[in-house]
């Protein structure tokens, strides 16, 4: 089954990347194709639509939008994109995304890109939309059954966890080294911890970006990129799986944000241009703050981010900042709070304005543990976020969970 | 002369600077050489990421790179022109380069070149239309 996966867009070709999203589609399964519409169809969705770009391309945007909304033409998902820093693209992009979302119910992921945009990095975001129509039912569970595995190879941790009938009963993490033995290693470790042994294990669900090594080496009968994993993982652990939220993951190397509708994805982004976004720099300011990682978030609780200037917008002039102000006399604390604070900005300014934020937000991900981070959040949000029990583990236990999905009927 | 036309693949105004004796530089042989003459990197129109730095003659590396990459097709054009027609107000069947800022930079560029050059208007009926054909023959006619 081929997912047909719409294409929005202004500007791929003359960036030379047209070859790129097709390559990505194509790979996770999917194929592009571009609403057909006349020029007649184009002036009366313009008019329709109330936005009159100067543009033409843009113009042909939302009359292929609207071409998608009014079921004259049949996909399966939606990605829309327009060049990055142009203006007149981006809010074209904004509005016919929310415009899709309120008329149709498609998966829909939206992107800006330059001209150095790979197939590579287009991968997780492809597969994810081909995931959400292919495997509708599997995405469509709410409990665990039998025993199974889950495990999540990230950028900076790798995690397992193990559940047996909708309980974890082992779980374990390490710092990401060699990806397969870094695996091999917490996965025993939780398995040591549930009192069971592999060949005990009836299904095994790996995401992050080892899952194909590890799905591999381990036979898992689920090797998945982590947009749905993670937000399965995060519903599931903050009893969450019916109704609307937003999940925000601020990761080691990028961050995602997305919405869901009755545990399934609808819309999501995925940023990891800077740094300075990351939990990367938390590990970084620790560092140079001399504590732990552990320690960071209840520093922050204590200071005050307003009386440090920190713009860490790259995370090496972020750095500047924060060794300035010490040397300014502030507190470790108030710096603390301000590296929290700029993190939770960029998140905001970056990727929540490309989704539309519904509540609950659910926060997770190992940032998740970090106090002040998940306070500032809160504080740009105007909502505290819900952080379940075992946060970081969202993607081994949405890994587990998934996996026991091919249990049943077996 | 070399004729650059604005937009750059109108039909009517390709036909009319070939009409009246004058080589029309033109979107439609670029982009047809471009697609036909090597091998297709980067379809469908086989501008490349290589071609969209080049375009860096024309834009900063700040501007988005789609108006870049038309840039790298249309830029060496105005760098050729000997003279060049601009129509405004045109509708996007007319011809169109499917971005108004790359249009907004083409009409700059040409003006800043100071050669021979005519703007008109898109005719709204036909007498309008007979009147810009009469101009843009003039205009055409008298370059040498």
């Amino acid at each position: 089954m081929t997912i047909k996966i719409a294409q929005i867009s202004c500007g791929t070709e003359y960036s030379g990347i047209q070859s790129e999203i097709e390559n990505a589609a194509a790979t996770v399964g999917g194929k592009m194709v571009y609403p057909d519409v006349s020029y007649e169809e184009i002036t009366r969705a313009v008019d329709d639509f109330g936005f009159d770009p100067v543009s033409p391309q843009l113009k042909l945007m939302i009359a292929r939008a609207k071409a998608l909304a009014d079921g004259h033409y049949d996909a399966d998902a939606v990605f829309i994109a327009s060049c990055f820093r142009c203006a007149e693209g981006a809010l074209v992009r904004n509005e016919v995304r929310r415009y899709l979302q309120e008329h149709a119910r498609l998966p829909v992921v939206t992107y800006s890109f330059t001209e150095r945009l790979k197939a590579a990095q287009l991968l997780t975001r492809m597969e994810a939309l081909v995931t959400i129509v292919a495997k509708k039912e599997l995405l469509a569970r709410e409990r665990q059954v039998g025993l199974t595995a889950g495990i999540d190879s990230g950028s900076s941790t790798t995690k397992a966890m193990i559940l047996r009938d909708n309980e974890i009963i082992g779980k374990s993490w390490t710092p990401t080294g060699e990806v397969i033995g870094s695996a091999q290693e917490v996965l025993d470790e939780a398995l040591e911890e549930a009192g069971v042994k592999f060949n005990d294990l009836e299904g095994i669900g790996v995401t992050g970006y080892g899952r194909f090594l590890i799905g591999r080496k381990l036979d898992a009968n689920l090797i998945q990129e982590e947009l749905t994993t993670n937000s399965k993982g995060a519903v599931w652990l903050a009893d969450r799986q019916r109704g609307e939220a937003t999940i925000i993951d601020i990761g080691g190397m990028d961050n995602k944000a997305i919405t869901v509708r009755d545990g399934i994805p609808d819309n999501f982004t995925m940023g990891g241009i800077c740094a300075g976004a990351s939990g990367r720099f938390l590990e970084m300011v620790s560092k140079r703050l001399r504590v732990e990682i552990t320690e960071l978030g209840a520093l922050a609780d204590k200071g005050d981010w307003s009386k440090v200037n920190m713009n860490s917008y790259c995370s090496v002039f972020g750095i500047q900042d924060l060794v300035t102000s010490l040397a300014a006399g502030h507190t470790i604390e108030d710096v603390a709070a301000a590296a929290c604070h700029s993190v939770a900005e960029q998140v905001y300014e970056q990727q929540l304005q490309e989704i539309d934020v519904r509540r609950p937000i659910i926060q997770v991900g190992g940032t998740s543990l970090i106090s002040g981070l998940v306070t500032a959040v809160g504080e740009m949000v105007g909502s505290e976020p819900i952080v379940p029990e075992n946060s970081q583990y969202i993607g081994a236990a949405g890994g587990a969970l998934l996996s026991s999905g091919f249990l049943e009927g077996q | 002369m070399k004729i650059f036309i604005m937009p750059p693949n109108s039909l009517i105004l390709y036909d009319l600077v070939e009409r009246f004796g004058h080589q029309p530089l033109s979107v439609m042989g670029t982009l047809r050489e471009r697609v036909s003459g090597r091998e297709m990197e980067s379809p469908p129109l086989n501008v490349t990421p290589a071609d969209v730095t080049k375009g860096l003659k024309y834009a900063g590396i700040e501007v988005p790179s789609g108006i870049r990459g038309r840039m790298a097709v249309w830029g060496p054009m105005i760098d050729e022109a000997e003279a060049a027609i601009i129509m405004h107000d045109t509708p996007f069947t007319f011809g169109c380069v499917g971005c108004h800022r790359t249009n907004l930079l083409l009409m700059h560029l040409i003006r800043k070149k100071k050669i021979p050059t005519i703007e008109v208007n898109y005719p709204e009926d036909e007498e309008e239309g007979k009147i810009m054909v009469s101009k843009i023959k003039t205009f055409l006619e008298g370059l040498k």
